[in-house]
């Protein structure tokens, strides 16, 4: 099976965030494979075990999105594609970056496009489903489970907690839910096998891209914060009296019972 | 300049969800005094068109058919592609469910269009509306605008508040056939682990339970703390790994995203991933006995304490204020 992996370096959103010229200040940050796409890495690297093939990680990003590519390939992946944009293009949106990686897949005769289901720091949760449209295959999120029976593929997706179990073909594009496995962590000899590993660079211009091509439709006036919650009141004294406190509170300062 | 704008009702086992009322009061702020119209897909869904127009749509457009029965992304952007080409649009605005998250961005692609995601308010003074929308699981804002084309958002539950219902308000419904072919997806089965009564990411007060609740029989003063107050109970994933709770009950990154009037955390310790899920709350309560728990950060009221002390008080105590 010739499996593509598309993954996003993202902001470790359990860090402290703050804004500095109305943007995320990225100094001092970590960064860190989406979590999603650390399920979809896993699931790409168990499906080719099973049935042979190969694993290549896509990513759009900047030079600073090798680390996370070199991780993906300690994992177990065979190959990483880095799009680098960082030269050609000063905005981006959903549309723009999954026009790119749409246009880097496809001549790739891929049969399997796994994604994360969303990104924790973006929140859109657009971009794979966008891919699949553009590449005109079929696409299931937020999956649970797949199984690959030749063209044949059983997947169970979660659906707000019901479960959905559904019957597609190959060429398809799947986005990864929690619980779709227990993500592997990079071992020594893989991490010493990955630095021998393909890692390779391209930019818009080999695409047969231009900045126009992926400019963004939407636009971000204003990144904030939420406003400072003032502190919250631990209550204090007998149980039974914060018990009393509480539910006063509840009725006549805040009025929501 | 006022809008025609288009907004997808959504049902569940024949009702309509809350998030089809929010959705036509969203519209109602893109529109600017233009047309809004509900786009009602399905299979012998038609009785609930009116209640559509009783909360503010203009018009209510049916697409139904045999295999519109159940949710495809396939089925239903045919069909929502149909009513596109017939009506014209300047707007879409969807839930930001799991339908609307797995159609929109498909729908935004096939119309070449920008898709703001997860909209939680709209400011719709100027010309062109704003969309804010949380980022950063939570811990953040952003501000969007679309810059020309569509204007299409998907909207979070809970946030926008639906417009008062006007029984006797009326609106034209009519129906648009297509012809649904070539489904690439199909299910084959759904399990349904969602429990009855209260939708969590439409409930007004939540109990939610975490690790520290202990086992399944521990959640029970819980449900009877949520029944009390007419409200749903919910679980960290902590409690969802340990068995205790189904997972269709887990609220988070993962799980559901929940904005009720009141939520009561109870014994859960409030990792990120849980408060991307909830701390949009407008009230939080938390009961914990770690002074320490992260909880407490975004709690507007806490208690220090075991909750298997603190919960059965409580309702005992909301008891007695109901009956006095
Ligand atoms: C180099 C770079 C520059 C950027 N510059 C700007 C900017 O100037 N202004 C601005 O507003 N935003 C900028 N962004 C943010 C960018 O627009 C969003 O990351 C993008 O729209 C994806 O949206 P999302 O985060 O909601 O992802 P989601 O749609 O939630 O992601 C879902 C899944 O799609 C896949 N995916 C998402 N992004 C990528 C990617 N980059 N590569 C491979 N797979 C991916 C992953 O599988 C991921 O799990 C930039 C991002 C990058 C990587
Ligand atoms: C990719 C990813 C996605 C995730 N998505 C989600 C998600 O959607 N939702 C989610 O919830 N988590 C999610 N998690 C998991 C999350 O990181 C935490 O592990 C989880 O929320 C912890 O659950 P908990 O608070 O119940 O358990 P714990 O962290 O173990 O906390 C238990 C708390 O109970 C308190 N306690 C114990 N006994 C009592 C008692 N008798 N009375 C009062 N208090 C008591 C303890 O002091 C403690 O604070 C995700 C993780 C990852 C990596």
């Amino acid at each position: 099976m010739n499996i593509f992996v598309l993954m996003k370096r993202t902001f470790d959103t359990e860090e402290k965030i703050s804004v500095s010229g109305g943007k995320i200040a990225e100094d001092g940050a970590e960064f860190i494979i989406n979590p999603y796409d650390e399920y979809a890495i896993e699931e790409a690297i168990q499906l080719k075990d099973a049935h042979g093939g190969e694993v290549t990680v896509v990513s759009v990003g900047d030079e600073e999105t090798e680390k996370q590519l070199r991780t993906a390939l300690a994992m177990g992946a065979d190959k990483a594609v880095l799009i680098n944009i960082e030269d050609d293009v000063d905005m981006t949106d959903e549309f723009s970056i999954a026009k790119i990686l749409s246009e880097y897949l496809k001549d790739k005769d891929a049969d399997l496009i796994i994604g994360g289901n969303v990104a924790i720091d973006g929140g859109s949760g657009q971009v794979a489903p966008r891919v699949a449209d553009y590449l005109n295959i079929p696409y299931v999120t937020t999956i649970t489970s797949i199984k690959v029976d030749g063209e044949k593929v059983e997947i169970v997706r979660d659906v707000e907690g019901d479960s959905e179990t559904i019957e597609t073909s190959l060429p398809l594009l799947v986005t990864a839910q929690q619980g779709l496995n227990d993500p592997r962590y990079p071992s020594l000899p893989g991490i010493m096998k990955a630095k021998k590993k393909p890692l390779d660079e391209i930019e818009l211009d080999d695409l047969d891209l231009e900045e126009d091509d992926v400019e963004p439709k939407t636009e971000t006036v204003e990144i904030y914060l939420p406003p400072a919650k003032e502190a919250g009141r631990i209550l204090e004294g007998e149980v039974d009296d914060q018990v009393k406190e509480l539910v006063q509170l509840l009725r006549t300062e805040a009025k929501v019972v | 300049m006022s809008k025609k704008v288009l907004v997808l009702a959504e049902t569940r086992e024949g009702s309509l969800r809350n998030v089809s009322f929010e959705a036509i009061a969203a519209g109602k702020m893109i529109a600017d005094g233009g047309e809004v119209i509900s786009v009602l897909i399905g299979n012998g869904i038609t009785d609930v068109a009116n209640e559509l127009v009783a909360y503010g749509a203009d018009r209510v457009i049916t697409v139904e058919d045999a295999k519109l029965e159940q949710y495809s992304s396939d089925g239903f952007s045919q069909a929502l592609l149909a009513v596109i080409e017939q009506e014209n649009p300047e707007g879409i605005v969807m839930g930001h469910t799991s339908l609307g998250k797995d159609l929109s961005p498909k729908l935004a692609s096939r119309l070449n269009s920008g898709l703001v995601s997860d909209v939680t308010a709209i400011e719709a003074d100027g010309d062109s509306p704003k969309f804010i929308r949380p980022i950063y699981s939570g811990k953040a804002f952003e501000k969007k605008v679309i810059k020309d084309g569509l204007t299409f958002i998907t909207i979070r539950p809970n946030n926008i508040p639906a417009l008062e219902k006007e029984e006797g308000r009326s609106g034209d419904v009519s129906s648009v056939s297509v012809d649904i072919t070539d489904l690439r997806t199909i299910i084959k089965e759904v399990v349904r682990k969602a429990t009855d009564g209260v939708d969590l990411s439409e409930a007004k007060v939540i109990v939610a339970g975490g690790r520290g609740v202990k086992s399944e029989e521990g959640f029970e003063p819980l449900k009877e703390l949520a029944d009390l107050l007419g409200g749903a109970v919910g679980a960290s994933r902590g409690a969802c790994d340990a068995d205790y709770c189904d997972y269709s009950l887990q609220i988070g990154q993962t799980g559901k995203v929940v904005t009720p009037d009141l939520y009561i955390a109870c014994g859960i310790s409030g990792a990120i991933q849980h408060m991307a899920g909830m701390s949009n709350s407008k009230v939080i309560v938390a009961i914990n006995k770690d002074p320490e728990a992260n909880i407490f950060k975004v709690a507007d009221y806490g208690i220090v304490g075991d909750l298997f002390d603190v919960v059965p008080l409580l309702i005992e105590e909301f008891k007695k204020v109901k009956v006095s």
